[in-house]
């Protein structure tokens, strides 16, 4: 036998053996172990902002840590940073490249970055007297879907060369690339004590990666299509992924398989965005059809919907004190919610 | 050649099925339970999920003041 055929005869026992042994420690499903929790409150919430200034397609949102302030994308060419509490613009970031596809904010507070079809990802310093570039991470060979800072000196970026990198910030370059995706990568998202992220891609697949060795420790099935949006569950245990097959989805990385599909009849508009509330028992899930829908994550039912935007919900986010959430639409516009 | 690109990507999948393969899983009922409790222990203090009293809510809405 050749070696090829050698390698996947081996590799699909592999797979069988994989599928058996989620068989086995599939003991009972998630609806039978919530089915004695209290259903969640019927959640509604009140448009409390609506922040006005992109003058085209808002495509992503990050919260600062302190809760207050927040930056989003557009591609109108600009970054805003808002101060969430009156509602005003605290600083504008005119981009290079106005495909942006990503934003985020440095946990420090000092530090935003952005990328999208130009396939970098460029820091910016909020805080000398004039927002300057610190620098332009450039080595992607694809788009950049999505960008996390871990501190001032590393980011993590997801890109559509399906692969992920962590950044050293002071030499500018790739410290570890994380390769294991067939499909571009569209979001990431840092486990709560940051050792670990997880990514989703186009080959409808989320993966676990350990930072620091660069190895991809476990693999997500379930999915029928493309994984635009990720987030770890709050104790880190669990993670939750939206998809173009209109369906969210909840695996559970020490049992390492799916437990709920949160899905309904009535909706096929593919997932564009997700954020957890601060238990975790709140998705708020962004589609296309324009809708944000509010899913109990335990016992996998719709309890509200967060209407008003005029066109697609293409980002959402929570801030650390839960306090509200904020969506962003391709209607130019953002609102926050509590 | 490519015949060596492809032995090379079918050895990576079959590295990568191994180590995905060697990890040891929780059974489902403890990793369902342990969620619960999660989510139990921290629901009095999830904003959105109990409310956020007008009084403490940064957000409420800014009424305009009117001077009799």
């Amino acid at each position: 036998m050749g070696e090829m055929e050698q390698m996947k005869k081996e590799a699909e026992a592999l797979k069988t053996q994989i599928e058996a042994a989620r068989k086995a420690a599939h003991d009972t499903d998630m609806a039978s172990a919530a089915s004695g929790v209290a259903p969640a409150p019927r959640v509604q919430l009140k448009t409390r902002r609506t922040l006005k200034g992109h003058l085209a397609k808002i495509y992503a949102m990050h919260w600062c840590t302190d809760n207050r302030l927040m930056v989003s994308a557009s591609q109108d060419g600009k970054l805003l940073i808002w101060d969430s509490h009156t509602g005003n613009k605290v600083n504008a970031v005119p981009l290079k490249s106005s495909w942006v596809m990503t934003c985020a904010y440095a946990p420090s507070g000092n530090l935003v970055a952005s990328g999208g079809l130009d396939n970098m990802c460029t820091v910016y310093n909020l805080k000398t007297p004039v927002i300057k570039t610190v620098k332009e991470l450039d080595a992607h060979t694809g788009y950049l879907s999505c960008a996390r800072f871990l501190s001032d000196t590393e980011v993590l970026t997801a890109s559509g060369d399906t692969t992920c990198a962590l950044w050293d910030l002071e030499t500018g370059k790739q410290k570890t690339v994380f390769l294991n995706h067939v499909g571009d990568c569209m979001c990431l998202s840092l486990s709560p004590d940051m050792n670990s992220f997880v990514s989703g891609a186009c080959d409808s697949l989320a993966k676990l990666w350990d930072i620091r060795d660069g190895q991809c420790k476990q693999t997500f099935l379930g999915h029928t299509s493309d994984i635009n949006a990720i987030s770890f569950y709050p104790g880190g245990n669990a993670i939750i992924t939206g998809s173009d097959d209109c369906t969210c989805k909840m695996y559970d990385l020490r049992a390492d398989q799916e437990l709920i599909t949160y899905q309904d009849a009535a909706l096929n508009s593919g997932v564009t965005s997700l954020a957890l509330s601060m238990s975790g028992r709140l998705i708020f899930a962004g589609y296309d059809d324009f809708n944000c829908n509010i899913w109990d994550s335990l016992k996998g039912e719709k309890v509200g919907v967060l209407s008003g935007h005029d066109n697609r919900v293409s980002c959402t986010g929570v801030p650390p004190d839960g306090m509200c959430v904020c969506t962003g639409s391709w209607d130019s516009f953002l609102k926050i919610w509590n | 050649m490519s015949t060596n690109n492809n032995i090379a990507q079918a050895r990576k999948l079959v590295e990568q099925l191994r180590i995905e393969a060697g990890y040891e899983r929780i059974k489902v009922s403890k990793a369902a339970a342990d969620l619960m409790s999660y989510c139990e222990q921290h629901a009095r203090s999830d904003p959105l999920l109990v409310g956020v009293p007008t009084s403490e809510n940064p957000f409420k809405d800014k009424k305009p003041c009117i001077i009799l």
